[in-house]
């Protein structure tokens, strides 16, 4: 009896070599392992983030019209961008690679999307006087609160660092997903799964940096509406 | 070769559940939008993001990522040792409350070192 064949009966054969101890290849599992740490970094930059806010008088200047229509635009064109790499991925199962290709390029164009009203917002805030070690100074008039302290001027270092290498792997994701849709005749499925995964992944951790960054720092009594 | 063959085989989802899990992503999405403006203290309004952020989270990995239809042992090799490593890192968050009590009040002058003492 080949290994393969007793490996699938024997569970403790899994790991005696020549099988598929968790029944991925070795690149999925290396992607996954990936992801693993790649969330750790992330975490990392928001445990960070946290910290500082919690320590300090942090500014909340995100109006509903530009930011939060427009992150909760974002959301959504990420959020759909993952619905059509599953079903991109899932062509692939079925052996179907144009409308793969086709669904992954959809999931591109909702990638692209996100990048670029990412990046209008992004000027809207530099155009306000927002930098990585200053803010603008009617935010820090409005913000500074009762008993004189003024409200951190690290808001923008941990906007522009979190938010920018969010930003970093989409783009680079994007990139992965072209590659991927032109060599889609010749890769395996494994492949088209795998590109999935790291996909789905920046999906989640904008599943954390939007609440985290935007909907904690929401301008919800207009405070800076006059100025 | 055949191994690859044999590592496909098993429940991929249908596209109506990918769907539903969508519906379900925004839905809890434009929850969190809506209670972003209802007065709240920050600290439930923390626990009540991150908790929705989780499920997301949670509906992202497993049936997106794929993870709940893998085997048992990818899904316990990857996931408690990340939750792990994320709690030690939290472990840290309360000394923010120290360090918020550390800076001095602006209207006091800060603290002036006593005058040397005279020379005989």
């Amino acid at each position: 009896m080949s290994t393969e064949a007793r490996a699938a009966t024997f569970p403790a054969a899994d790991w005696e070599g020549g099988a598929f101890p968790y029944r991925v290849g070795h690149r999925k599992l290396g992607m996954w392992l990936f992801i693993v740490s790649d969330s750790l970094t992330f975490s990392a930059l928001l445990f960070g983030y946290s910290y500082l806010r919690a320590s300090n008088v942090w500014p909340t200047p995100f109006p509903f019209w530009p930011s939060i229509i427009f992150s909760s635009v974002m959301t959504f064109c990420l959020l759909s961008s993952s619905l059509t790499m599953v079903f991109g991925v899932s062509a692939s199962s079925k052996g179907d690679k144009d409308k793969a290709r086709k669904w992954i390029l959809a999931t591109i164009v909702f990638g692209v999307a996100f990048i670029v009203l990412h990046l209008i917002e992004w000027k809207h805030l530099l155009d306000e006087g927002l930098r990585p070690f200053y803010l603008p100074e009617h935010w820090a008039k409005v913000f500074t609160t009762t008993d004189g302290v003024p409200p951190s001027p690290l808001f923008g270092a941990t906007f522009f660092t979190i938010t920018g290498l969010h930003m970093f792997h989409v783009a680079s994701g994007a990139v992965y997903l072209l590659v991927v849709a032109a060599r889609i005749k010749k890769l395996k499925h494994e492949d088209v799964e795998i590109s999935g995964l790291y996909w789905h992944f920046v999906d989640l951790v904008w599943m954390f940096v939007f609440p985290l960054i935007y909907i904690m720092s929401v301008d919800a009594h207009g405070h800076l509406a006059g100025h | 070769m055949t191994a690859d063959a044999h590592v496909e085989e098993h429940f991929a989802g249908t596209n109506k559940l990918f769907i539903s899990i969508w519906v379900w992503l925004v839905v809890l999405t434009l929850v969190e939008i809506f209670l972003a403006y209802k007065p709240m203290s920050i600290f439930l309004m923390l626990v009540v993001l991150l908790g929705l952020s989780i499920i997301k989270a949670a509906l992202i990995v497993a049936y997106f990522m794929h993870l709940k239809f893998e085997r048992l042992s990818l899904i316990l090799t990857l996931i408690p040792a990340l939750v792990v490593c994320i709690l030690l890192l939290s472990v840290f968050f309360p000394d923010s409350f120290r360090s918020a009590g550390l800076r001095y009040k602006f209207q006091e002058q800060p603290p002036v070192a006593p005058a040397p003492l005279e020379e005989p």
